[in-house]
């Protein structure tokens, strides 16, 4: 959890430097995707939208290629069979259906894999939600779906959201059970998924679990949440945060102290200082990448588009035309 | 050979196929037990079981949507919608999920799916349920789009869709399916992708037409052979990506150009052949390339359609047009 803090902390300083694109922060969800992703066995997967940029660290992917991936750069995209975890989600409750359809795939195949599907309060509200968690109900999809209910969606609070008392109530509609978790105390979201997949596995068919939290930062970069919300509410979810609240635990059952949490956080500041530049060193991408994988094969019109944009980048080395402003 | 309905070539490719390979699921609304609307995948269910050929809710962003996790999960779907006015709820998951996933991935998770449906009008049918959507798909960099004109191209070209490691959108011309029967091969029959047919030969004026298009093409053309003008025909086949080459040939074997369309005009797949001809083969025409199309209007009520579909005396007066110039 420290880790992805630290990670997090880091990448919002890069994003302000100019150093990487926009950056979905996620301070204070760390409970909810660490807890989520260690509830899973290692051949299960994971299908996280944008906020959960950080999980694939959960499953050791080097925080070069996530900052790589923020920098625009290929070396960032994901193999989704190495990690078992789906493409990062832009359009939101759209990984919904993947989970469901990949976790159905996988019983039709006789495996016992169990499919994630992370989402947001604000994805609830979105036709792609319903049509994925009501598919699961009726196949039995052995897939937990997940939600982040951190109160925001940008800037539309969650009463704006529905008008529902709490969205695990939801679950009744689709005939399949939903709980409702502590999405700042990692250990409850943990029993909660483990549960879950517990059930999934043996089964039992899906669960939705609403984990509840609060948006402590913006929604992205640049968002400034103070033209929408009281900086108060987000002051008092921070004095109450999982990171706090995780290290006191731990603190009280001496298995940390304050010395060890400074340590582990200065190392993984070394690394991420390492990861930066290692991702910033990283070669310009072949050009040729532009027209790689749309298709299994470039179509005959992509070969002759590059050996034109070849052609033009050859003469543009070689001086003959400028092409651009020197 | 056998003498099938272009619904029962359609039918005997999904069976052959699911017979050949355990990774092909179907899913979609009221394909198992009923057999589909047009009942293309009647008797399926009770062959393969209910695990392989699905019925879905009323979800076409979740069936399509499901069909990306079965890809993942290395299945080989092919969903069903129910009508072509009825894949704008999956456009979402079509055009952000369905054609870019490979690309996301580096080419280390293709979504090898079929995404059939019935397209066009002809049929007498309510609103919705008689759209030429071809254009939105081919705008999609990542599908491939196949429509059929004959029974043994519908089974052919759909046994290599369901082969694709590319997503294909097949695009089945519903006034076809109980309207056309025609000689079929029995057993394997795989007609490759990205292939123009010459539908017949000619030296006067060259047809360009696509799925219910191409019978208007060759009625147009026998039209024609009785005035002494000789037409050539071409089934352009699959739409995205299109048979540049294919398409020069069958423009430059005569010269004069007429593009018959059932979609309404704008952007359509008759502007890019146009283009791609005016492009590449100039010098080689000797009119003004035509386009007869659906005009720029959502597909009308059925009791005026006939005036809205491109018949042949549009096309004729478009060739005339042609070779007057």
């Amino acid at each position: 959890m420290l880790y992805l803090r630290v990670f997090d902390e880091r990448a919002l300083i890069y994003h302000r430097h100019g150093r990487i694109g926009t950056w979905a922060i996620s301070w204070g969800h760390e409970a909810i995707q660490v807890g989520a992703m260690f509830a899973l066995r290692d051949h299960d997967w994971a299908f996280p939208s944008y906020r959960e940029n950080k999980v694939g660290l959960v499953r050791g992917m080097s925080p070069t290629d996530v900052l790589a991936g923020c920098r625009g750069h290929p070396q960032g995209w994901w193999n989704p069979n190495i990690w078992r975890l789906g493409s990062i989600s832009i359009p939101v409750a759209s990984q919904v259906p993947h989970a469901v359809g990949f976790a159905w795939g996988e019983r039709l195949q006789g495996r016992d894999t169990v499919a994630l599907a992370f989402f947001g309060d604000g994805a609830t509200s979105e036709g792609e939600f319903h049509e994925g968690t009501n598919l699961a109900g009726v196949l039995g999809a052995p897939a937990i779906l997940l939600c982040t209910n951190n109160q925001w969606a940008i800037s539309t609070p969650i009463h704006q959201q529905t008008r529902a008392a709490s969205l695990v109530d939801k679950a009744v509609g689709y005939g399949i059970p939903g709980v409702r978790v502590d999405g700042d105390d990692v250990i409850a979201v943990y029993l909660a998924v483990s549960e879950a997949v517990e059930r999934a596995r043996s089964g039992g068919g899906p669960t939705f679990i609403e984990c509840v939290t609060y948006r402590m930062q913006a929604h992205a970069f640049p968002d400034d949440p103070s033209v929408y919300r009281d900086d108060a509410a987000a002051e008092a979810a921070r004095r109450n945060e999982c990171l706090v609240r995780y290290e006191r635990y731990l603190q009280r059952l001496d298995l940390l102290t304050p010395e060890v949490a400074a340590r582990f956080r200065e190392e993984w500041l070394a690394q991420m200082a390492t990861a930066i530049t290692e991702a910033e060193a990283l070669p310009a991408p072949d050009p040729s990448l532009v027209f790689d994988h749309t298709y299994e094969r470039k179509t005959p019109a992509m070969e002759r588009d590059l050996a034109q944009l070849k052609a033009s980048l050859a003469q543009g080395a070689a001086g003959k035309t400028s092409g651009r402003a020197p | 050979m056998s003498e099938l309905l272009f619904v029962e070539a359609l039918t005997r490719a999904l069976g052959e196929e699911m017979e050949r390979n355990p990774q092909v699921v179907l899913l979609g609304e009221d394909i198992g037990r009923n057999g589909g609307v047009f009942r293309v995948t009647q008797g399926l269910q009770a062959r393969f079981g209910t695990e392989r050929v699905v019925d879905t809710p009323v979800s076409e962003a979740g069936i399509v949507g499901a069909a990306v996790g079965l890809c993942l999960a290395r299945m080989r779907p092919v969903c069903e919608l129910q009508f072509d006015g009825f894949s704008y709820p999956a456009l979402n998951q079509i055009i952000t999920h369905v054609g870019r996933y490979r690309w996301r991935t580096r080419g280390t998770a293709p979504m090898p799916m079929v995404i059939r449906m019935p397209s066009g009008g002809g049929v007498r049918a309510p609103e919705l349920h008689s759209d030429s959507p071809e254009t939105y798909f081919c705008h999609t960099p990542g599908l491939v789009v196949v429509t059929p004109s004959t029974p043994a191209d519908a089974k052919g070209l759909l046994t290599a869709a369901m082969r694709s490691p590319d997503p294909v959108i097949f695009l089945e011309p519903k006034k076809l399916y109980r309207h056309l029967r025609g000689e079929v091969p029995d057993g394997e029959h795989v007609t490759p992708l990205g292939v123009v047919r010459t539908v017949r030969e000619g030296e006067d004026v060259t047809l360009f037409a696509w799925g219910a298009m191409v019978e208007v093409a060759t009625a147009t053309a026998d039209a024609l052979a009785q005035k002494g003008v000789s037409a050539h025909v071409c089934d352009v086949r699959t739409l995205s990506p299109l048979d540049e080459e294919g398409l020069l040939a069958a423009a430059r074997a005569t010269g004069r150009v007429v593009i018959i369309q059932e979609a309404p005009r704008t952007c359509g797949v008759a502007s890019e052949i146009a283009a791609i001809l005016a492009e590449r083969a100039m010098y080689d025409l000797k009119a003004p390339i035509q386009r007869v199309t659906g005009f720029d209007v959502p597909h009308p009520y059925f009791s005026i359609e006939h005036h809205h579909r491109p018949d042949s005396a549009r096309v004729l007066a478009a060739v005339h047009g042609t070779l007057e110039a």
